[in-house]
């Protein structure tokens, strides 16, 4: 042993309910955010018709409380690149990306979006977590749309799990 | 084809051959890039081609006229198509626009621009469109290589 | 992150520094109304349009520079993600142009087969342009019906395909599969399904007032303009011009068939919808007849060229290996040539332009794609027009991004 003390990154709550009410109030920050989500689908390529199927009446998002979307993205936390980008339209997507507020999830709809499909060429981005940080990667050329509802429920558990940050600090 | 109107055309247009290809139904004229425009004005004009279909090139390296430039022609009142087909260099990959005739090259011919830099004389916009602002070179060139990515947005620390 | 983020594209306008209220606005690439990848730089008096500069590419996948570096069977995703609306017409046009330029027949069964799922194809196609369009003028009830009928026909298709949206089920040579256990039962239902959605739509639109002030005599083209950009499909169609490849040069089972072409009379938005809407009716007769003329058969050639030798053969038989494994590694060989061969996509002349040097891969593939040539005369149909007329015409020229881009 090398005799180095390894710091605690996390300084211990003062007064021993303090954790109880962080806990409470990321429950009920999370269960509010992850019901409650509006995407911004920036839709490029094949999946936009996947999107339109999970989005309509049979495979319905709006029970997830993830239907009404938000076509800028000053008003919307969920960024779904449904599609194909290429490096023409990776500014686009850096720029719409830096447009959102806090928080904001990313969501990499289809394996173009994930990893650049089987477009390996000089024109397409192999994957938008070249370009911005992702969340969930959901599969498929297109993905069914089970497949994206199971990806929308995986986000809603981790956001529902999250440490959400309402006021600078700790709480 | 009707054979007729095959030998109107051949009379017309290339005189001197004793007969126009013709490939799987599409009559081939293999011109110099100097007849290019006129070419198309009389087959226009004459034969009722009305309508520019697609204006395209195919490289062949290694060949001292590299582009092949490759365009389709279609009459709305025959319903038969034609190819015209004329090659150019390396050095000077330019011949003449199809502008004056149909303005449907516009976009053709950019795009011809952007994969294969053969320049249209007469089209005074060949501004990417297919490609970005910034791209160097031509990607449907045999020698540039497929995975030769020039990203425009710089990637992250991951 | 960089906030230097640069632009990928140069408008054609300066921006004007005078005074004299014009101002530019850009629309897109990421628009709900651009489908998802159109730029339109507009330069606008008050909400007047006064010109436009479109800008496409942005879906550009390199889908040609692919072609050269796979085997011509493996170009078939390729070629389905291009007007990937209607996979299936993408696929056959395709499969069409290699066994053209091989000299391969296909079987009856697979010729009816493929005019059946190419009229199935197209009204999917259509369906999404209408559907998109009445959406963006705010009619969502209709989008949804529309989606709703859209998901019963890729449901099905699934059941025969494996894939919704993208199928990869035309081979050349033949098809992938023969029809599932009652698929032909489940077609009829879903014709069914179709009349009565079909019904409502006409029901909420045709005489609506809101949509034939939005959509009659905005968007004008006239037949002159249209064949010298070289439109073809429902926008030639809509100025009156009755040109359809389906009549004019018959492939696959179109002679057999009886349909109309619908043609409309302005050339506006209105008509292009009503050409769609009856383009998708005759679509469904045709299919009907198609199932009536279904001959029984091999689905797939007897050409050892292209076509691969069935299992059971492989596992026992010396020379079927050989041919499965010379068929998948250095792919069909196709005899060194040229062609162009062109069927009716659901947006217009959806050509193939192919050359071959005898290899297994091409050489070089070109496709023609309807929507890059009617994206090149949006700029016509935009100007003059109202700065809310771009939303309804710019989806009723049904820019498909995988294939205008390509």
């Amino acid at each position: 042993m090398s005799g180095k003390t390894i710091p605690i990154l996390a300084a211990p709550p003062k007064v021993p309910t303090f954790d109880y009410f962080t806990t409470k109030k990321d429950e009920l920050v999370g269960w509010a955010r992850k019901f409650s989500l509006f995407p911004y689908p920036f839709v490029t390529a094949c999946c936009g018709m996947e999107f339109m199927s999970v989005s309509s009446t049979l495979y319905d998002t709006d029970r997830f409380g993830a239907a009404l979307p938000r076509f800028t993205p000053r008003q919307a936390d969920l960024l779904m690149v449904v599609g194909t980008v290429t490096h023409k339209q990776a500014p686009v997507l850096a720029r719409v990306y830096e447009q959102m507020c806090e928080p904001k999830w990313v969501m990499a709809f289809g394996v173009c979006a994930t990893s650049g499909g089987f477009y390996d060429n000089y024109a397409v981005v192999q994957g938008i977590d070249k370009i911005i940080p992702v969340d969930v990667y959901v599969p498929g050329c297109p993905p069914r749309p089970e497949t994206v509802i199971d990806a929308i429920m995986q986000l809603q558990a981790r956001i529902g799990g999250d440490h959400h940050v309402i006021v600078k600090g700790d709480f | 084809m009707d054979a007729n109107l095959l030998e109107r055309i051949r009379h017309r247009l290339m005189p001197t051959a004793t007969e126009l290809p013709v490939a799987h139904g599409i009559p081939v004229l293999a011109l110099e890039p100097g007849q290019w425009l006129a070419s198309a004005r009389m087959l226009r004009d004459e034969f009722a081609f009305d309508m520019l279909l697609d204006v395209t090139a195919v490289d062949w390296p290694g060949q001292p006229l590299r582009f092949e430039v490759v365009a389709h022609l279609y009459s709305t009142r025959d319903l038969v198509r034609v190819r015209l087909k004329a090659r150019v260099s390396e050095g000077a990959p330019v011949i003449a626009s199809l502008l004056p005739l149909y303005p449907g090259a516009a976009f053709l011919e950019r795009e011809c621009h952007d994969m294969f830099g053969v320049v249209f004389d007469g089209n005074a916009d060949l501004r990417p469109i297919l490609l970005y602002e910034g791209f160097v070179g031509h990607p449907l060139r045999k020698d540039y290589p497929k995975r030769r990515e020039q990203p425009l947005v710089r990637y992250r620390n991951t | 992150m960089d906030l230097k983020i640069p632009n990928p594209v140069r408008s054609a306008f300066a921006p004007t520094p005078a005074n004299d209220g014009r101002v530019i606005v850009n629309i897109g690439p990421s628009h709900p109304a651009t489908h998802g990848t159109a730029q339109i730089i507009t330069e606008l008096d008050g909400e007047r349009v006064l010109r436009a500069d479109v800008h496409c590419g942005y879906l550009h996948r390199g889908f040609e520079k692919e072609c050269e570096s796979h085997t011509w069977h493996n170009l078939i995703p390729y070629v389905d993600r291009l007007n990937y609306c209607s996979g299936l017409i993408n696929d056959f046009a395709y499969c069409q142009a290699v066994e053209a330029l091989m000299d391969v027949q296909i079987t009856p069964r697979c010729r009816m087969l493929r005019t059946l799922l190419s009229e199935y194809s197209r009204i999917a196609d259509h369906i999404t342009c209408v559907a998109a369009a009445l959406m963006e003028l705010g009619a969502m009830t209709a989008f949804l019906y529309l989606m709703t009928l859209r998901d019963y026909i890729y449901e099905h298709l699934a059941d025969l395909t494996g894939a919704r949206v993208t199928y990869s089920y035309g081979r050349i040579g033949g098809l992938a599969r023969d029809l599932p256990e009652g698929w032909l039962k489940r077609l009829e239902e879903v014709l069914d399904e179709y009349e009565t959605y079909i019904g409502r739509i006409h029901g909420l639109m045709d005489h609506n007032r809101i949509f034939i002030d939005r959509m009659r005599r905005v968007g004008m083209l006239t037949p002159a303009q249209a064949v010298a950009y070289g439109c073809t499909g429902p926008m030639l169609r809509s100025t009156g011009l009755a040109r359809d490849l389906r009549r004019d040069t018959p492939y696959l089972a179109y002679a057999d068939l009886d349909f109309e072409v619908p043609v409309g009379i302005l050339g506006d938005n209105y008509d292009r919808y009503f050409v769609r809407m009856r383009e998708m009716d005759e679509s469904v007769h045709m299919i009907r007849q198609c199932v009536d003329l279904l001959p029984a058969g091999p689905i797939n050639a007897d050409d050892p060229r292209c076509v691969l030798p069935d299992k059971q053969l492989v596992y026992r038989e010396i020379e079927s290996l050989i041919t499965h494994f010379k068929l998948i590694i250095d792919g069909p060989r196709v005899p060194a040539g040229e062609i162009y061969s062109a069927q009716e996509g659901a947006n217009g002349e959806l050509g193939f332009y192919l050359v071959s040097t005898g290899e297994g891969q091409p050489y070089r593939v070109h496709c023609r794609a309807p929507s890059f040539v009617h994206v090149g005369v949006a700029h016509l149909m935009l100007q003059g027009g109202q700065l809310a007329d771009v939303v309804p015409t710019f989806g009723s020229i049904n820019m498909i991004g995988g294939e205008c881009d390509r």
